[in-house]
């Protein structure tokens, strides 16, 4: 603010004197130093005068007939409400208590009579520096509140982009329970969930560096990645690659973001897991054991493309068994002392996880107990999914329109992977992306994709990989599988799987003929006990029996060719 | 000051030393420390021996000073961490890009 140019500016002055004179000189006096006066001869007129003339000071006599100056102080305080019109009381009172009354009335100060010029003029400059800062300050706080209000209307149109791109997937699944602020995103945590083509789930959480609007521009595209691929049929890995790589090139060297990827096979009741820098996933299995899955990765945005390791924690699991993922802000929980929940509460709550309560009940119920509070941090996030028998699963359904003869309806595709490919290489996305090509196989998506991915699994696996699918079915066993299996990637040399898809028209929908070969040695399909009869509960050396069962439940026909390393699949649709 | 900085005797190591809470109220001064600490530092060692306290900016600061460093070739190591910041760190995984001792 510029003193002397506001010294200058002339003020709106009201004065209420019931002695003529005394008003008539002071009248003058603050005419002559350039402000305009209005005037009133007593409390009542001086109220009327300021509810019309709006001044910016405003001098009473305390002793007037009609309304006392100090009335008239309490009337026009009211009427300004929040805007600060200095009310000096001019008197010839110099009694304490009278004095102190003016005050408690709402006078801000006095100039005692008789007057004198210099006085006048300097308590007039005074009071209105003050009513200038008042209202500089006014308004910055109008200001702030305005930007406020704008950055909240943003945040929420932003929240509502987000949902756009995020949507909850399938978070609303029966078998999921989770917790997360609804303005969680400006607070750095994500948390999805999308439904697979060949049915399970994919969940993703996370937790970036930092708060506000760098945390949530980042969660942009880690959404618009994550359900784009999941509902192409990418698997966790693939999309953690690719969320890795985008963070990478998009983030500050400072930021990231701890992450946690599980793929859910409800079919082969399987859990796969990746844990990049959040805290303990837990499994609690149905019979109440429990086990700490840790961070074994670096978080998500720091590693470079060829440095970055995407392998995903084999897991086996059975219906009933329950995962819990959260992130920092449930061991940062604090209580009144300023102590944390921590590690140690996370354990304790699960560690008394009966049969008959739900581990997440009864975490969140410890941390509530814990901070002594029923609503908590914004960065908090706590996901429950429980493994179900896959029936009455949330599956991909698309939308597709009438005209299903549009597109390629007679067509043949070879495609071949081969060597080292075999070990980095996912071609089920790409694969699948052909046949959704035929409208009328789009709406068939989860069978499809069922379909490519058990024979592409068995060729791998069985066929190339040559790991006995019962392994599978013992704890040691299952460990033995996996590890086997990441070794046995490395050496894949001379060998190849190759798709053959021929897809022609018939009457009333399709025909998709798909035949899988590998390099593998094949097996012996005459003696196959699931081929010879319907007893599932066996599985033979190189099909598992769950999987076979699967092919011939969805297919309208299977046969295997050769030394039994070339499976053909006869698919119909109808419209 | 709650970071303090010394070359080692023959001047190839910086040191920086850091007290108290090491989060993201000690940015600027982070920054400062290894980028006015002048040439020839061929690596350098965040001593923690009186850090009671870090968080993930903190994370992200000691990653601006690995690329400062010169990334992948940066040397770096993180010692006398208390048993607090060493869990964060163990979480984090970042003894794959660090020297933790």
């Amino acid at each position: 603010m510029d003193e002397s140019a506001a010294e200058n500016v002339p003020l709106n002055i009201l004065i209420a004197d019931d002695s003529d004179s005394d008003r008539l000189i002071l009248k003058a006096l603050l005419k002559r130093l350039g402000h305009q006066v209005l005037d009133a001869a007593n409390g009542h007129e001086a109220v009327l005068h300021f509810q019309q003339g709006a001044p910016d000071i405003v001098l009473l006599d305390a002793l007037m007939p009609a309304m006392d100056g100090m009335e008239a102080a309490r009337q026009i305080k009211r009427l300004a409400g929040e805007r600060f019109v200095p009310v000096i009381f001019v008197t010839s009172l110099s009694e304490p208590e009278d004095l102190a009354g003016c005050l408690e009335a709402g006078g801000d100060g006095f100039l005692s009579k008789p007057y004198n010029r210099l006085m006048i003029k300097a308590k007039i400059n005074a009071f209105n520096r003050m009513r200038l800062m008042h209202q500089a300050l006014s308004d910055q706080r109008d200001l702030t509140h305005e930007r406020n209000r704008q950055l909240l209307e943003e945040q929420h149109v932003a929240r509502r982009v987000f949902d756009n791109v995020a949507h909850t997937g399938c978070l609303d699944a029966a078998n999921i329970r989770y917790h997360a602020s609804p303005l969680s995103i400006f607070s750095g945590d994500v948390l999805f969930a999308s439904p697979r083509p060949a049915g399970g789930m994919l969940i993703f959480t996370g937790d970036f560096t930092g708060h506000g609007l760098p945390a949530a521009i980042g969660a942009m595209p880690i959404a618009e990645s994550f359900y784009g691929m999941a509902s192409k049929g990418f698997d966790g890995s693939d999309i953690l690659r690719e969320i890795n790589q985008k963070l990478v090139r998009i983030l500050p060297k400072d930021m990231f973001c701890c992450g946690v990827m599980v793929e859910v096979d409800f079919a082969h009741n399987q859990l796969n897991i990746w844990n990049g820098g959040l805290p303990d996933i837990w499994l609690i299995r149905s019979t109440m054991e429990q086990y700490a899955l840790p961070s074994r990765h670096l978080p998500l945005g720091i590693l470079s493309a060829n440095q970055f390791n995407a392998e995903m924690e084999a897991v086996r699991s059975r219906p009933g068994d329950r995962l819990l993922l959260m992130t920092d802000g449930v061991l940062e929980c604090a209580n009144r002392e300023g102590q944390l929940f921590g590690e140690q509460g996370v354990r304790h709550a699960i560690e008394s996880t009966s049969a008959d309560s739900h581990p997440f009940d009864v975490l969140m119920g410890a941390i509530k107990q814990f901070t002594g509070q029923q609503k908590f941090g914004d960065d908090l996030t706590l996901c429950c999914v429980e493994m179900v028998e896959e029936a009455g699963q949330t599956t991909l359904t698309e939308e597709v329109g009438l005209s299903t003869l549009a597109g390629p309806s007679q067509w043949h595709c070879d495609y071949e992977i081969r060597e080292n490919t075999l070990g980095e290489f996912n071609p089920l996305p790409l694969l699948l992306h052909i046949c959704m090509e035929v409208p009328g196989l789009r709406r068939k998506s989860g069978e499809v994709y069922t379909l490519l991915s058990e024979l592409y699994n068995n060729a791998l696996e069985h066929g190339v990989l040559r790991l006995p699918s019962d392994w599978k079915y013992t704890p040691e066993g299952f460990e033995r599988y996996y590890s086997e299996r990441s070794e046995r990637l490395n050496r894949v040399s001379g060998h190849y799987i190759r798709f053959s898809f021929q897809h022609d028209l018939m009457p009333s929908g399709g025909r998709l003929r798909v035949v899988c070969e590998d390099s593998g040695q094949g097996f012996d399909f005459h003696s196959h006990p699931v081929l010879q009869s319907t007893d599932m509960a066996q599985s033979g050396p190189r099909y598992g029996g769950r999987g076979l069962a699967l092919l011939m439940r969805l297919a309208e026909s299977i046969r295997f060719h050769g030394k039994g390393n070339r499976v053909e699949v006869i698919y119909d649709w109808f419209i | 000051m709650p970071i303090q900085t010394r070359r080692s005797h023959d001047g190839q190591c910086l040191i920086i030393e850091i007290e108290g809470r090491f989060d993201f109220s000690t940015h600027q001064a982070f920054r400062d420390a290894y980028e006015h600490s002048g040439a020839n530092v061929s690596n350098y060692i965040v001593d923690l021996s009186e850090a009671t306290y870090l968080d993930s900016s903190a994370l992200g600061m000691l990653l601006l000073l690995r690329d400062h460093a010169g990334g992948d070739n940066a040397k770096i190591a993180i010692e006398n961490c208390n048993n607090d910041v060493r869990k964060i760190l163990t979480i984090s995984n970042f003894e794959q890009l660090f020297t933790i001792r």
